[in-house]
């Protein structure tokens, strides 16, 4: 499993409702409710996703967070996931205020922008970041909103999002300290556990 | 195309009738003193009974759900696509009882069954029914066969709302219910469509307040009307588009010979239209419509379908095909944001098909790729 996924886990109280947005093939899900018992939900677009997350035996809904999370009840869930979407979507801050709204809590997992690595490329190369964790060229990236970790704290501190714990995930096993010390310039992943 | 011989075809079927002699009260207020319920069944029922799947049909299906009847039977049962051997309902793992709904015509007691009060048919005199009326009465056959809890409960269209229905009513006789298709309950359009379709019937002269019955006569032409009818909205504007476009059977628009124009989609219509009134009868699709404007899930929940599904405890696929405009996906939609707030385990995919309503019935890679992934997991529950 994908390392920010294995930091979430914790977070996650057994037996709650949880829901996954951008949910994938399901395998988060699958192993929350398998090691946790929770009761989850996952959102996602992809149909090969979908499929495969159906395959798992997992409650998913087709369903495209652009198009607006009303469906969703106030306070419905106890925890509210999204790893990795974050950047993907149209307005990344409606999201959140959704995301806050409908879960208790919620974790945002998001590609640190701010990572050492991209500020090189983009300083010294003067174009935009490629590397295996974003492998896509400008152009095509699903991945149109990015920040970096003081970004996203700046827009809690704006909305008044309370953020319960954060953990940072550096490029390979040499980083971790580097990463947790300075993660704006050494983490590669941010994780934010968060409510109001 | 599947053949009786193909591994993959349930071959050759042989339906059956449960006869049922305790009264049913049905939601009219009117009672049946018995009824007969013709049915097919595929596959094998396992030692503790918990492989088995009802399916439900739509408004003028029927029990022929699979396999053939005959060797020379030219098509074969009406979800062939969906049932038999490796197919979504895998007969090699499940038990599948496909039931023609009481009110229909083609067994189980309906307009054409004998009415033993007078001797003579029921015709339109056959009480009124309702979704639930069919829920019960399969409840019965299921007592009959010994099967506690089915596996699961599938429709589409009209039979997806039944199988909504069979959730309610019998909340811990499924662990599985499979709406395709469906919607709470019909809207405006929906209601203004078997308007139009019954309309069509009652103009018919020959139909004579559905008395035709006694007279031996047929109103082929106004059931032949309201199929036409029905058949449009269950076909999209793409589908018709790719199926016949402006293509002509018949004439051209040469100079002087416009009189013998005939697009292929006028013959097509006419054709569904007097196959269908060959084999179908009028009350019962008067009945049969009236049923489908007359389902409203939540009516009896204070109009709340969250309330509603309450009371079900079963889990829930939902799927809606994207040019469906009879019951579109925002239809399915409402259901699935129903169930989510109900806390009901629900999984909703919505499949992009160019066919509309009549998409439920057709071999749509994605549709029969999730359906397969759900009943497996259906399979592993049972």
């Amino acid at each position: 499993m994908r390392l920010d996924l294995s930091h979430i886990q914790r977070w996650i109280a057994p037996h709650s409702r949880v829901l996954d947005l951008g949910c994938g093939d399901g395998e988060f899900l699958e192993t929350l409710q398998r090691e946790r018992q929770v009761n989850g939900t996952g959102i996602e677009i992809d149909e090969d996703n979908i499929n495969a997350a159906i395959a798992r035996g997992l409650n998913i809904i087709e369903q495209d967070m652009d198009g607006g999370l009303g469906n969703f009840p106030d306070q419905s869930f106890d925890t509210v996931v999204m790893a990795h979407a974050l950047q993907a979507v149209h307005y990344p801050d409606r999201v959140l205020e959704e995301m806050l709204r409908i879960g208790r809590e919620c974790i945002v997992t998001f590609p640190n922008f701010g990572h050492w690595r991209c500020r090189v490329h983009l300083g010294t190369r003067g174009r935009m970041p490629v590397s295996e964790f974003m492998p896509h060229s400008w152009y095509d990236t699903p991945n149109i909103h990015f920040c970096t970790v003081r970004d996203f704290e700046e827009l809690c501190l704006q909305r008044d999002i309370r953020i319960l714990s954060r953990d940072f995930v550096g490029n390979t096993d040499r980083e971790p300290l580097l990463a947790t010390t300075w993660p704006n310039l050494f983490a590669t992943t941010a994780i934010y556990h968060i409510t109001r | 195309m599947t053949s009786r011989q193909d591994s993959r075809s349930v071959g050759i079927v042989q339906p059956q009738v449960a006869r049922f002699d305790d009264p049913l009260l049905l939601a009219c207020g009117r009672e049946l003193s018995g009824f007969e319920l013709v049915y097919e069944t595929y596959g094998q029922l396992n030692a503790s009974k918990s492989n088995a799947i009802l399916i439900c049909h739509a408004l003028s299906g029927h029990h022929h759900a699979a396999g053939y009847h005959s060797e020379s039977e030219r098509k074969p049962g009406w979800w062939d696509e969906c049932i038999g051997p490796g197919k979504p309902i895998d007969t090699q793992r499940f038990f599948v009882v496909s039931v023609n709904n009481i009110g229909g015509c083609h067994g189980s007691t309906g307009p054409k069954s004998i009415n033993p009060e007078t001797g003579k048919a029921w015709g339109p005199d056959f009480p009124s029914l309702r979704a639930r009326d069919w829920v019960h009465s399969q409840a019965r056959l299921a007592d009959r066969l010994g099967i506690d809890c089915w596996a699961a409960v599938i429709g589409g269209s009209l039979g997806g709302m039944q199988a909504m229905r069979w959730s309610l009513e019998y909340p811990d006789r499924l662990k599985h219910c499979v709406v395709i298709a469906a919607a709470l309950k019909l809207s405006a359009q929906n209601l203004a469509f078997n308007e139009l379709a019954r309309q069509a019937i009652f103009s018919d002269p020959a139909f004579e307040d559905g008395n035709y019955i006694y007279n031996g006569t047929v109103p082929s032409q106004g059931l032949s009307l309201a199929r036409m009818v029905g058949h449009i909205t269950y076909l999209s504007d793409e589908a018709m588009a790719n199926k016949f476009g402006r293509e002509l059977r018949a004439g051209s628009f040469e100079l002087g010979d416009e009189d013998n124009i005939e697009f292929q989609v006028q013959s097509y219509l006419r054709y569904q239209g007097s196959q269908f009134s060959s084999q179908f009868d009028a009350n019962t699709y008067i009945l049969m419509t009236r049923a489908l404007d007359y389902f409203d899930l939540a009516r009896e929940y204070e109009n709340d379908p969250v309330k509603a599904f309450t009371h079900a405890s079963c889990s829930f696929l939902v799927m809606s095909f994207s040019t469906d405009w009879r019951f579109a996906p925002a239809r399915s939609r409402e259901i699935v944001d129903a169930l989510i707030a109900a806390n009901r385990p629900v999984t909703y995919a919505e499949i992009q098909a160019d066919e509309g309503h009549d998409a439920f019935l057709m071999p749509i890679p994605r549709y029969l790729n999730a359906f397969s992934a759900y009943m497996q997991r259906v399979g592993g529950d049972s």
